[in-house]
């Protein structure tokens, strides 16, 4: 089945579907047209179900499940919500359901979310009542791990990996906070930031405290991870603890920051970078204007641009976490949205674009779905 | 106390696109908690999971601002849920 990209914008759900051969794209919707969507997500253990992360600009957030592939919605029974604060304890409540994850392929139905205010939860009937993981959002040391500073966007708990040998081995990230490692399914917690930088710190070297932009996991290798931090391109190669920074090949001029960081579907050394500007005051637009993706075909040795059908000049996209991905077929190809409400397309591994649809909202998820 | 609850266009998918409906209760919190009964889902989206009213929600008893919902009707038959939002 031919690929649909999902586009979660701010003021709404849309859907590209390719025609004549992927030479053309066919938009639909809006769905939700004047909610806020950050994620859409699709079950890869039945393909027909989809989940959506939303809100308004009114009303508080809450999860939508389709289970005919997005053409209908039903919003859950108890979204994700904190629990109730005792006396004493700073009261939590869910601003926003920021990122979907499907649990493991053994277990049916699990789903995990991510908030801000940085929370962990977890559905085990498909997305429709949500529980918190009490394992983090209770831990002793979460009021540390996430103390509240908030991106510009607010905190946000994001990329939540499942292993994918082991439903007990999980990841997770916040901004600001660091990435965390679990291997007891959730029940207690560990920092997992050695060798990443934190240079908006008095002390670069605390154990947790950092920003990683997003963090993946290599479904054929699940002891690589890669990681894009506000402070450069990372990977880590398990059982290893200290990631490296392989951002340091990437040119001097361009240096190694940016938000979404997406992999090759069968090859675990190539990846794929957006880069954009972390100097002064950080513009987090494409270097002097000029847009580009970067490629490592080599665990992130050597970097490559690529940039043939981008605009050459006067182009300051921004692209967001979840606004990229990587899709097998064909051949694979890259998406990318930017938050001018722009989609491009990458044929043959990022080697020419495309812009495949325009004059779309503020654009804050590019998932690819079957 | 049988209530009027007048629904904000952003809540009416929760109340099939109905203006005002009906609802039980003396407090705020007593027709909030009917209304959840009769249309599941709406009093999340008002309220959050601490019992406070979202920023950009409010709530009148007739004309009166309501701040608490433990606060009473106090005779008034209407509640007004209100979506309050500025900006682009």
């Amino acid at each position: 089945m031919a690929t649909t990209l999902w586009i979660g914008t701010r003021k709404g759900a849309f859907a590209l579907r390719p025609a004549a051969g992927h030479r053309r794209w066919r938009i639909s919707g809006p769905q939700f047209l004047g909610h806020i969507i950050h994620h859409i997500v699709q079950d890869p253990r039945d393909p027909r179900v989809l989940l959506m992360a939303a809100k308004t600009g009114h009303l508080g957030p809450t999860v939508f499940r389709s289970s005919d592939r997005g053409r209908t919605w039903h919003e859950a029974a108890a979204p994700p919500a904190f629990r109730k604060t005792a006396d004493g304890e700073t009261p939590r409540a869910v601003a926003k359901v920021f990122w979907l994850t499907p649990g493991h392929a053994s277990q049916h139905g699990s789903w995990y979310a991510g908030t801000s205010p940085a929370g962990l939860f977890r559905s085990e009937d498909g997305g429709n009542r949500w529980q918190p993981v009490a394992g983090f959002n209770d831990h002793p040391m979460n009021a540390r791990w996430a103390p509240g500073l908030a991106t510009p966007d607010g905190e946000i708990l994001h990329s939540i990996l499942v292993d994918p040998r082991d439903a007990l081995h999980l990841y997770l990230a916040i901004s600001i906070g660091g990435v965390f490692e679990s291997t007891d399914g959730g029940r207690d917690w560990a920092p997992l930031n050695e060798g990443c930088a934190a240079d908006f710190l008095p002390d670069p070297t605390v154990p947790f405290g950092h920003d990683p932009h997003c963090v993946v996991l290599h479904p054929g290798n699940p002891d690589r991870l890669y990681q894009q931090n506000h402070c450069g391109i990372y990977r880590l190669d398990r059982p290893a603890r200290r990631w490296q920074r392989v951002g340091a090949a990437m040119p001097k001029r361009i240096g190694d920051i940016g938000f979404p960081i997406v992999l090759h579907p069968a090859d675990p050394d190539t990846a794929w970078v957006l880069p954009m500007d972390g100097t002064k005051v950080w513009p987090r637009t494409s270097i002097d204007g000029r847009p580009a993706v970067y490629v490592t075909r080599n665990a992130g040795r050597t970097w490559r641009r690529l940039d043939r059908g981008l605009p050459a000049k006067q182009a300051w996209l921004t692209v967001l976490r979840q606004a990229m991905c990587v899709a097998a077929r064909p051949d694979p190809a890259l998406y990318f949205g930017t938050t001018a409400g722009e989609v491009w397309s990458g044929r043959n591994g990022g080697a020419s674009w495309q812009r495949i649809a325009g004059h779309l909202p503020e654009i804050y998820s590019v998932t690819c779905a079957t | 106390m049988n209530c009027t609850v007048r629904v904000a266009s952003p809540l009416r998918s929760y109340t099939g696109g109905a203006q005002a409906v009906q609802a039980q209760g003396a407090t705020v919190a007593e027709l909030l908690a009917d209304l959840e009964r009769r249309h599941p889902g709406m009093r999340f989206r008002m309220i959050d999971e601490q019992g406070r009213i979202r920023p950009h929600i409010r709530l009148f008893a007739g004309s009166r601002e309501i701040r608490d919902l433990s606060e009473r009707m106090d005779g008034e038959r209407v509640l007004h849920l209100i979506c309050a939002l500025s900006g682009g």
